[in-house]
C-alpha cells in the first residue's frame, strides 16, 4: 500500500492504481473528473505535488498509476473564452484567429503551456505558428491536442491554447487541405441516381445469393 | 525492456519469427469454419449468461443477463399515487428537439434538426463529448474511390453482419457514407490525405475495398471536436442549441395519446429534478459496455450503461439484435492499469500481425472482429498457447513493431501517435516491441429497432448511434460506427425536427409507469434495484486487502 493525498486528506491505496482507480478505491464516488477513461476526452486533467518537491506535475488521471506521497488536485473544469463565430463566414488567414482570440497576441513565450501538457503537445510551438499566421502549421502541431484544459489554468497571458487549435484545424480541414477529387466525382455520381439499382438488386436477392457473392468477392491487396 | 522476465522469452520468439512472417499471412477462415469458431467460443454463445425477458415489448425473447436486468428494472422515480401527472411540476425548458446524449450521434442530431427549423436542447450526463466517439480511432468506412461502389460496401456490411442487417438501414447507410465525409470536411474535419488530396485509406476487419478513412488514430476524437465545436457555434441562434451537462434522463414523458411530450432529467450537481418538455426526442445515448456483460472489462467510456434502451423500451420501443454484443479483439492485456482499454484495429490494418505464446500465427489478421476475438479466445483457452500475465490475465502478441518494416520507418509514429502515447506512458515502445491484447467488450450490436429516418414506433421518439439496432446486424465492421453516428445521427435529427413541426404539444404525462407497474406485477417480478444506471460505481465496497486477481476486476464491476 502507498500513502496518497485526495484533496488534502490522507489515504492509503495498493501500488499500481491510476489515480482514478486510485480515487475510487478511497471512496470517491466521481460524477465529475471523469470522461473516456482511455485517454482521449480530456475529463481528468489533475495536477500534483510530490513529497520535498517545489515543482507542479501534471496528468490526466486515467493514464497515470500513483506514486507514493502524491498531492493530488483534479481540475475538472476551468473557464475558458470561446466567441461564437460561423465558420463557413471565415477566411483560412491569421487575422481570423487574431480577430476572435486577440489575446493570442499576448502570449510571451513562457512555454508554462508546453511543460502543463500530458499530451506532451508542443503548445507554445503552435501557438507561435498562429501568431506567425501559419494555420497549417499550427494545426499540425496541435492535432493530438485533447482539450483537457490544463494549459488554460497555467498561462499567464490568459489564452486558451485548445480552443485557438480548435480553430486553426477547423480553417485548416474547409479551407486549407487538398480536396479529394474523386470524393467530389463519387457525390455527383450519387447525387445523379448511380448505384441505386445496384442497391436493390442487392436488398432483393435471396440469401443464398447474397452469401455466394459475399464469399467470392474480390479483396483489394 | 519494459516487459517482466517472465514474459520476455515469448516475446523474443515473435521477434525471432518476424522476418519470415513478414510477406506469409495467415489464411483466411472458410465461412464454415468461421461459423464453427463463433459458436464454439464467441461469448454471444455462452447459453448461460443470458436469459429471458419477462416484461415489456420484447418479452420472451433473450439477451446478456446484465441487460435483462435492467431493462426489467422499476423506474428511479418512485410516483405519487395521487399524483401521476406532473401537472404541479413547471417545465424546466421547452424545446422542439430534445437531444439525449452528447456524443457523435447527438451532435449530428443536433446540428440538422437546428438547421430544419427546430429549436434544440441537447442534455448529457457527462461532458459534451466525453462519449465512445471521442475514443474510436481507426476511422470511418465510406465507398468513394473509384473501384470501390456503395454496392460492395452493402456487401461487405451485410456479410459482416451474418446477413442478419436491416437492408433498408444499410442502404441508408452505405449511400450516405460518402456525403457524410464531405459534410466532415466542411465543417473542418481533417482526414489524412497524400498531397493532390487523395484520402488515404487502408483495410478494416471484413472490407472488400480500402475504405477506411482517418484523421491519424484520432479520428473519432477529430470528429467529435469538430461537431462539438460547431453545434457551440449555434447557440446564439435562432434557433438555437443548447447543452445541457451532468443532466442525464431518467424518464421519458408521453402525452395522453402516447406522443413524446419531454423526459425527465436529474441534474447531477444538484440532485434536483427537471423537465424538459419537447415535440420530438432523439436518444442518441450510446452504448452499455459498462454493464460489463459476462465481466469482461470494456473500452467504452464511464457513462454507457444503456440508459437509452431502458427510456424506450419503458414507453413501449421493441429493441432489435440485443443478444449481441461485440468484444474487440485487440484490448490492451498488458500493463494492469491498461487493461481492457482499445487498441484500434488500424494497428492491424496496417499490417500487424497476430502471434500466440510460441510467435506464431494462428488467425487471419482481419477477419471480422467478433470471428477474430473467438479466434483468440481459442488460442488462449482451449489451446492453452496464449500468454498469461503475472495477474492471470491471458493474451497474444500483436506484432506492431513489423508495420515500419512493411511500410517504411516512421509509418508507426505517424499513423498511430495516439497508441504510441498510451503505451510509452506505461513503458512500452509500441514502435519496437509488440503488444499483449485480448477481447474486450466494445460495442452493443443491436439496441431500439429503427426505421431508415431513425423514427420508432413511438411518434416523436427517435434513435440514432449506438442506441439503434438493426444497422449492423450481429456484428459491425470497423469504421462503420463512426459513420453510423453521422448517417443516422443527421436523418433521426432532420425527422425530428419535421415531426416537432407539426405535431401537437400535449400534456407530458408518466401515465406509463404506472402501466409498466402493473406489467411487472402481472409478470411477478419483484422490486429490485432501479434503472436507467446512470453511471457504474466502482467505489470500494470491502475494507479487506484484496488479492490481485480482485484488484483486476477493478473496472470489470466485480467488486
Amino acid at each position: 500500500m502507498i500513502e496518497i493525498f485526495i484533496l488534502g486528506q490522507r489515504y492509503e491505496v495498493p501500488e499500481g492504481l491510476t489515480i482514478l482507480k486510485a480515487f475510487e478505491w478511497s471512496g470517491f464516488h466521481l460524477t465529475r473528473g471523469v470522461g473516456c477513461r482511455g485517454g482521449f476526452c480530456g475529463a481528468c486533467g489533475t495536477v500534483y505535488r510530490l513529497p520535498n518537491d517545489h515543482k507542479l506535475y501534471y496528468a490526466l488521471a486515467c493514464q497515470t498509476v500513483t506514486m507514493p506521497g502524491m498531492i493530488l488536485g483534479e481540475i475538472p473544469f476551468f473557464p475558458a473564452q470561446r466567441p461564437i463565430y460561423h465558420l463557413e463566414s471565415l477566411e483560412a488567414q491569421g487575422e481570423t484567429i487574431f480577430n476572435l482570440y486577440p489575446e493570442v497576441l499576448r502570449c510571451y513565450g513562457c512555454n508554462t503551456c508546453t511543460k502543463a501538457c500530458p499530451q506532451e503537445i508542443d503548445v507554445l510551438n503552435y501557438m507561435s505558428a498562429v501568431i506567425r499566421g501559419d494555420i497549417a502549421a499550427a494545426a499540425e502541431i496541435s492535432f493530438d491536442c485533447i482539450a483537457c484544459g490544463l494549459c488554460v489554468a497555467r498561462c499567464p497571458s490568459e489564452n486558451v491554447p485548445p480552443n485557438v487549435a480548435l480553430l486553426a484545424r477547423r480553417l485548416y480541414g474547409k479551407y486549407l487541405a487538398p480536396q479529394a477529387a474523386h470524393l467530389r466525382q463519387r457525390i455527383q455520381e450519387l447525387e445523379g441516381g448511380s448505384f441505386r439499382s445496384e442497391i436493390g438488386v442487392l436488398k432483393n436477392a435471396p440469401l443464398d445469393e447474397l452469401r455466394k457473392q459475399y464469399a467470392v468477392r474480390q479483396i483489394e491487396e | 525492456m519494459s516487459y517482466p522476465t517472465d514474459m520476455q522469452a515469448s516475446l523474443a520468439k515473435v521477434e525471432a519469427s518476424r522476418q519470415n512472417r513478414l510477406h506469409q499471412t495467415f489464411p483466411k477462415l472458410s465461412p464454415e469454419e468461421r461459423d464453427h469458431i463463433l459458436h464454439r467460443y464467441h461469448p454471444d454463445y455462452i447459453s448461460e449468461a443470458f436469459r429471458e425477458i419477462r416484461v415489456g415489448p420484447n418479452k420472451g425473447d433473450r439477451a446478456p443477463v446484465e441487460l435483462v436486468n435492467i431493462l426489467e428494472s422499476p423506474p428511479i422515480l418512485t410516483l405519487d399515487e395521487d399524483n401521476p401527472h406532473l401537472s404541479q411540476l413547471e417545465a424546466d425548458s421547452v424545446c422542439d428537439v430534445l437531444v439525449i446524449g452528447g456524443g457523435g450521434a447527438g451532435a449530428s442530431a443536433a446540428l440538422l434538426a437546428q438547421e430544419n427549423g427546430a429549436d434544440v436542447l441537447i442534455c448529457t450526463k457527462l461532458r459534451f463529448g466525453d462519449a465512445n466517439t471521442m475514443m474510436a480511432q481507426g476511422g470511418i468506412q465510406a465507398a468513394d474511390k473509384e473501384n470501390d461502389s456503395p454496392a460492395i460496401h452493402y456487401l461487405d456490411v451485410m456479410g459482416g453482419g451474418g446477413f442478419a442487417c436491416n437492408p433498408d438501414l444499410v442502404e441508408a447507410l452505405v449511400m450516405d457514407a460518402p456525403k457524410v465525409i464531405a459534410w466532415l470536411e466542411s465543417l473542418g474535419v481533417m482526414f489524412d490525405k497524400e498531397s493532390d488530396g487523395t484520402m488515404r485509406t487502408i483495410h478494416g476487419g471484413g472490407t472488400s475495398r480500402k475504405r477506411m478513412h482517418a484523421a491519424r488514430d484520432y479520428t473519432g476524437a477529430e470528429i467529435m471536436r469538430t461537431l462539438r465545436d460547431e453545434v457551440r457555434s449555434r447557440a446564439a441562434e435562432h434557433p438555437s442549441i443548447r447543452v445541457w451537462e451532468f443532466r442525464p434522463v431518467i424518464e421519458l414523458l408521453l402525452d395522453e395519446q402516447g406522443h413524446i411530450a419531454g423526459a425527465l432529467l436529474k441534474d447531477l450537481d444538484t440532485s434536483r429534478l427537471m423537465v424538459v418538455r419537447a415535440r420530438a426526442v432523439v436518444i442518441a445515448t450510446g452504448g452499455s459496455g459498462r454493464l460489463h456483460y459476462q465481466g469482461f472489462p470494456t473500452t467504452n467510456h464511464y457513462g454507457a450503461t444503456g440508459d437509452g434502451l431502458v427510456l424506450a423500451y419503458r414507453v413501449g420501443a421493441r429493441l432489435a439484435f440485443i443478444d449481441t454484443m461485440q468484444y474487440h479483439p485487440t484490448g490492451a492485456a498488458f500493463p494492469e492499469q491498461i487493461v481492457g482499454q482499445l487498441v484500434t484495429e488500424k494497428v492491424r490494418g496496417l499490417g500487424a500481425q497476430i502471434c500466440n505464446v510460441d510467435g506464431e500465427q494462428f488467425v487471419y489478421p482481419l477477419e471480422t472482429r467478433d470471428v477474430e476475438s473467438a479466434a483468440f479466445i481459442r488460442e488462449c483457452v482451449e489451446r492453452k498457447r496464449g500468454v498469461v500475465t503475472s495477474t492471470g490475465q491471458a493474451g497474444v502478441w500483436l506484432d506492431a513493431p513489423m508495420i515500419d518494416q512493411l511500410k517504411g520507418p516512421g509509418t508507426i509514429a505517424r499513423e498511430l501517435p495516439a497508441m504510441v502515447r498510451q503505451f510509452h506512458r506505461f513503458g512500452i515502445d509500441l514502435v519496437h516491441e509488440p503488444i499483449l491484447v485480448y477481447p474486450t467488450l466494445h460495442y452493443q450490436n443491436g439496441g431500439v429497432a429503427i426505421k431508415p429516418d431513425g423514427g420508432t414506433s413511438i411518434p416523436g421518439l427517435y434513435v440514432a448511434g449506438e442506441a439503434a439496432g438493426g444497422i449492423h446486424g450481429r456484428n459491425r465492421l470497423m469504421g462503420n460506427s463512426l459513420l453510423d453516428i453521422c448517417v443516422f445521427g443527421r436523418r433521426a435529427g432532420a425527422a425530428a425536427a419535421s415531426w416537432s413541426g407539426f405535431a401537437q404539444a400535449g400534456i407530458p404525462t408518466l401515465a406509463h409507469l404506472d402501466e409498466w407497474k402493473r406489467f411487472r406485477q402481472e409478470a411477478g417480478l419483484s422490486d429490485g434495484s432501479s434503472s436507467p444506471v446512470i453511471l457504474p460505481d466502482y467505489t470500494r465496497k470491502i475494507s479487506v486487502p484484496l488479492h490481485e486477481e480482485e484488484l483486476s476486476m477493478m473496472e470489470t464491476g466485480g467488486i
